[in-house]
């Protein structure tokens, strides 16, 4: 078991951007029946997500959160020694894109910037590092960000994945404090279950070609999507999600030598609510302590733990809070965290 | 193991409430038969057996009975 934990190191504050465009599920009937789309959309729980523009990246949600971030907190660029950005929706395949933001939020030239490509467990993996050198007590203040699209990524024509995805973009200040104490963070990889969620052309493996963006039917029920759109094998997700992620929080919070009742919020990744039901169920769960906001704003893949703190704890955040984080994705990869939050200042969601 | 108990799990994970179903059905055969169905299939076998079948080993099961065979063999 890989098992981090930091002490003195913690999110001091939190934004977050969605697009303003709204798109009803149960109106997503360009390419299937009103009938089947409720089906579907009524089991997985998203009634609403939110779709970026073609203009608009994952980079420019991450910088509204982030301008939000700093005036709502006056923060001094200058103080901002570390970025990294997490995304698999960048705006180039090179340079990264945490290179354009620093310049772009005028940041000094002295800091350190460079991305993360993960998927849906991205979050904590990025705090994880951001903490490592945090720790180290040479650098003043760190931004996280954190943006997806995955609207552009996944096909309209195929049911597996049309309802599900949504696009949003957020911002962590991160500082060392005493106040904060120590956090507990599960990292896990299986490299054998890579074919479950992918997007198998346009890389180096499969270079993009006339071929990769040949739309065609892939399956029995008739879905329709091309090489470069991402596909997702739902019932072997579940599957997996089911096996690995019970068995990683409770081995994350004997490690931590923490009572799970005695913690404030349970947040998890928001893949659909049908998995969050169960795994509520499975772990035998207050389901008063496990916000969501699936339902409304769709999986947005890594974004989607820090969009659920802004997004539906905002008020409730005030003074010390333990929080069990939890998320798991593309990969597979999947992780665990149990973070103090204390006085976290949490914006208000910004539109774009 | 409880096989009537299990035709009734199945029954409510798949939503079939207007008719009795057999070991021997089919069960792809089912008009309630979805993708959507397989994944409520899965959440029970795991919440009321403790078993959790793979996709590729799924794939090749016909009947109900060849669901109970798994989950015996597995809680065997």
């Amino acid at each position: 078991m890989a098992f981090l934990i930091f002490e003195g190191v913690g999110i001091t504050a939190l934004a977050a951007a969605v697009p303003k465009r709204v798109i009803k599920n149960y109106e997503y009937t360009e390419f299937f029946p009103a009938d089947q789309v409720k089906e579907v959309v009524d089991k997985v729980g998203i009634y609403e997500r939110r779709f970026a523009d073609e203009k608009t990246c994952s980079s420019d949600l991450c910088f509204a959160a982030a301008e939000k971030l700093i005036a709502d907190n006056e923060v001094d660029r200058s103080e901002i020694d570390l970025l990294v950005f997490i995304s698999q929706t960048p705006d180039f395949r090179m340079p990264a894109t945490s290179v354009i933001l620093q310049e772009r939020l005028g940041l000094s030239q002295s800091t350190i910037a460079f991305d993360i490509n993960l998927g849906c467990s991205a979050f904590l993996y990025g705090m994880s590092v951001v903490y490592s050198m945090m720790e180290k007590g040479g650098l003043r203040k760190a931004l996280i960000l954190d943006g997806e699209t995955r609207s552009k990524v996944y096909s309209p024509k195929d049911r597996r994945t049309a309802f599900l995805f949504g696009d949003a973009g957020v911002a962590a200040l991160v500082e060392r404090d005493e106040k904060f104490g120590k956090s507990y963070f599960s990292l896990n990889s299986d490299g054998s279950r890579a074919d479950l969620i992918k997007i198998n052309g346009g890389g180096y493996r499969n270079p993009s070609s006339a071929e990769t963006l040949r739309e065609r039917v892939v399956d029995e029920y008739g879905n329709i999507r091309n090489d470069e759109q991402g596909y997702m094998d739902g019932g072997d997700v579940f599957n997996f999600v089911i096996r690995e992620i019970p068995r990683d929080i409770k081995q994350t919070l004997a490690h931590a030598g923490a009572d799970r009742n005695a913690l404030d919020f349970y947040v998890f990744h928001q893949a659909n609510n049908f998995i969050n039901t169960y795994l509520a169920k499975k772990l035998k769960l207050n389901t008063e302590k496990i916000p969501s906001c699936v339902e409304k704003f769709g999986n947005t893949s890594s974004v989607s733990v820090p969009l659920t703190i802004v997004s539906e704890l905002r008020e409730r955040m005030g003074g010390k809070k333990n929080l069990l984080l939890s998320a798991f994705g593309v990969g597979m990869t999947w992780a665990t965290g149990i973070v103090p939050f204390v006085d976290c200042k949490i914006s208000e969601l910004v539109e774009v | 193991m409880d096989t009537q108990k299990f035709i009734e799990n199945f029954k409510d994970a798949v939503e079939i409430d207007d008719r009795e179903i057999a070991l021997t059905d089919k069960f792809r055969e089912y008009p309630e038969w979805s993708s959507l169905a397989f994944l409520s299939v899965i959440a029970m076998i795991d919440d009321e057996y403790d078993v959790i079948i793979e996709g590729k080993d799924f794939k090749i099961l016909e009947t109900l009975q060849d669901i109970v065979d798994v989950i015996k063999r597995q809680q065997a």
